[in-house]
């Protein structure tokens, strides 16, 4: 296996004759990674998604939280050749693209401006794990003995606390105290914060507090592994710090597993919010939600389906995309399967 | 192995402790108390309340008071009376002691009802369901993967995996409302809500009578719930028989001339699908947390649905004590699965 270089690295050292001779890690897992269908369709979705969430002003013009009463449950033509079931009793419009909600609010923006929490917690939620977790795990498996020992018993312990229980708790505790609180102080500052992200800042919380877990014990295993090698060795004999060794001769070696990993648990990330919107402690309405649209559309799913279909089709369009490029990246990146094709 | 479980055993009482403390601490940090309501009460009454139900005392008695009541047997002569506080989950005469176990206090919204009353009426439904959604996944899941595997690289694989690529890309929260709309509502083939099964419950949780009319309101929640953990017992299960067929073992059966058939269920088989009971322990916890929203979408009388209102109702008593009951059940869960993979695969040494 080649030690892999980090980018400023190869580019400083002018002739780096091995890096440049053979394929880096991530040309070769690029290469993988356009070869695998699934994943390149994948791939074309989460970039459509991302442009979508971007430009969601452009491309919703209706707002998603403007209430026009006299509008509510309205649709468009076209959804009653879809759900046939609706002829009856459906007040037909053609303003808006996929009908109007309960109160009246364009779904189509909803469901639209609704990209924008998913994908946010898609790269947030592997962002703050990841931090946590590597410096953590780093830390433990490098210094080993008595700090590892106790560092790992600490995480076991948290471990054992089914994760989704956990969140829900801590959850229900931060939505419960605002009520309490004072102006003024630190929590008063913090839950204004909440305020401005629509409800995003807690959720980024509660997964921040449980998924960094197996983060750590992945980056302590893989550091335990990297710290006997003979480049290691080497860069100690000839003077680098604890802290160099960690972030320039470890860390860069033990990436690629570790952003596979975050990379499959994204779709977790997902379901996680849109789970916590469903059951009430997600976003603040009237912060669109794909799990808080379907919870307020299953009440209606009898007589207007769309109001909750439609939110699911691009819940689950969202999850089959980062899954198969999870899939994908493993395959590219996986050091075991490297070299067997 | 005995000192492996005992080791565990005290383990999991740090755990429960880590548990207990957690959430106890986040939910009495949240305001409001079992006696403030729209309309005030006396301060006179409060005081006396708060004076008889410990509300008064330091937050580590408090806390002291609740694991007492919730975590420790209680062995006495008095036997139990009406009161709310007095409500305990298990209580039964063995000879002339009451054995006493589990009182989680009384709930802050339903003013007559504990939240035993919440668990006795509610839990047995999410047992039924969640028991009918492992078996969907056990039915689904091992098969499909055991097919892949054995067919690898065929069209039989690449629909295997589709399915189990489908169960993880969907989740209940889509597939619910789906099987809603299609069954329940456009085609009328199943009731899109409900529940067929009412107390009292053979063994305190099993329907009286299964028939359609359980089934035919069974079905479609124990299938949104169970499909996604069915695709995940199929990854699993292909994966390891993968690996199982390519021992030394297996080649050696083969060059003794064994049969096919002997060779795959004796030998591969049996010792692939022994990492597949790792899985158990996620999966009860997916499926734990999957009814809160399948009952919630299916109008399902149980304690997943109940939960959510109680989440909106900010019923703390009620939440704490669910996540509290559901936790312990999991890390039980896990340490009983772990010591039966220990027992399984003898490779396996913990020390």
């Amino acid at each position: 296996m080649t030690q892999v270089k980090l980018e400023s690295e190869k580019l400083g050292a002018g002739g780096a004759p091995l890096t440049q001779k053979r394929e880096s890690l991530w040309q070769d897992a690029m290469r993988r990674l356009v070869r695998n269908r699934a994943a390149v369709v994948g791939g074309t979705i989460v970039i459509l998604l991302i442009l979508t969430a971007l430009f969601a002003p452009y491309i919703a013009i209706k707002s998603y939280e403007v209430q026009v009463l006299s509008d509510q449950n309205k649709v468009p033509q076209w959804i009653l050749s879809l759900f046939p079931t609706m002829k009856p009793y459906a007040q037909v419009t053609t303003d808006y693209p996929f009908g109007a909600d309960y109160v009246g609010r364009d779904l189509f923006s909803r469901i639209v401006y609704g990209a924008r929490v998913s994908l946010t917690v898609a790269f947030i939620g592997p962002l703050i794990s990841l931090i946590i977790g590597v410096v953590y795990g780093s830390i433990s498996g490098y210094f080993g003995g008595k700090v590892d020992n106790v560092m790992m018993r600490i995480v076991d312990v948290l471990y054992a606390f089914p994760s989704l229980l956990f969140i829900i708790l801590l959850m229900a505790f931060f939505r419960g105290t605002i009520s309490d609180i004072q102006p003024g102080t630190f929590a008063y500052a913090v839950n204004k914060i909440d305020e401005s992200m629509g409800g995003l800042f807690f959720i980024f919380i509660g997964i921040g507090l449980t998924a960094w877990e197996t983060m750590a014990r992945l980056t302590r295993g893989q550091v335990l592994a990297a710290r006997e090698k003979e480049y290691i060795e080497a860069a100690r004999t000839i003077g680098a710090t604890d802290l160099r060794i960690m972030f320039r001769h470890i860390l860069p070696n033990i990436i690629g597993p570790l952003v596979v990993s975050e990379t499959l648990a994204i779709p977790g990330y997902i379901s996680t919010e849109t789970f916590l919107s469903f059951i009430g402690l997600g976003v603040n309405p009237p912060t669109p939600s794909w799990g808080s649209m379907i919870s307020e559309g299953s009440g209606l799913i009898r007589s207007y389906p769309n109001q909750t279909l439609f939110p699911a089709l691009a819940l689950a369009i969202t999850m089959f995309a980062f899954n198969f490029l999870g899939d994908g990246l493993r395959d590219a990146l996986d050091p075991r399967l490297r070299g067997t094709q | 192995m005995g000192r492996y479980i005992a080791r565990r055993l005290l383990y999991l009482i740090v755990v429960l402790l880590v548990v207990s403390i957690i959430t106890f601490g986040l939910m009495h940090a949240v305001p409001g108390g079992p006696f403030s309501r729209e309309k005030a009460l006396p301060e006179e009454t409060i005081k006396v309340l708060n004076a008889r139900y410990h509300l008064d005392d330091p937050l580590y008695l408090q806390y002291l008071h609740y694991v007492n009541n919730v975590m420790i047997p209680h062995l006495t002569t008095v036997p139990p009376t009406n009161s709310l506080m007095d409500d305990y989950l298990v209580s039964v005469k063995i000879g002339p002691v009451w054995f006493r176990w589990m009182n989680f206090g009384p709930s802050y919204k339903s003013r007559s009802r504990t939240v035993n009353d919440i668990f006795r009426d509610n839990l047995p439904i999410s047992a039924q369901l969640g028991t009918m959604a492992l078996l969907v996944a056990l039915v689904i899941g091992m098969p499909l993967g055991i097919m892949a595997a054995l067919k690898q690289n065929t069209i039989l694989d690449y629909f295997g995996m589709s399915v189990a690529i489908f169960g993880v890309s969907v989740p209940v929260i889509v597939l619910g409302p789906l099987l809603v709309w299609i069954f329940g509502v456009a085609l009328k083939w199943l009731p899109p809500t409900g529940w067929g099964a009412k107390p009292p419950y053979t063994f305190g949780f099993l329907p009286s009578k299964f028939g359609w009319d359980f089934f035919k309101f069974a079905i479609m929640p124990s299938i949104a719930l169970g499909l996604g953990s069915s695709a995940v017992i199929a990854r699993l299960t292909r994966a390891s028989l993968l690996q199982t067929i390519r021992e030394d073992y297996i080649r050696t059966a083969r060059a003794k001339g064994l049969k096919e058939r002997i060779i795959i269920v004796r030998h591969a088989l049996k010792n692939s699908l022994i990492p597949v009971v790792t899985i158990l322990g996620p999966l009860f916890a997916a499926l734990v947390t999957g009814t809160f929203v399948t009952e919630t979408i299916f109008g399902i009388p149980g304690m997943g649905k109940y939960f959510v209102t109680s989440i909106t109702n900010r019923d703390y008593p009620v939440i704490m004590g669910t996540i509290l009951l559901y936790a312990v059940f999991l890390v039980i869960a896990n340490l009983v699965v772990d010591i039966v993979y220990a027992y399984l695969d003898p490779r396996i040494r913990y020390d």
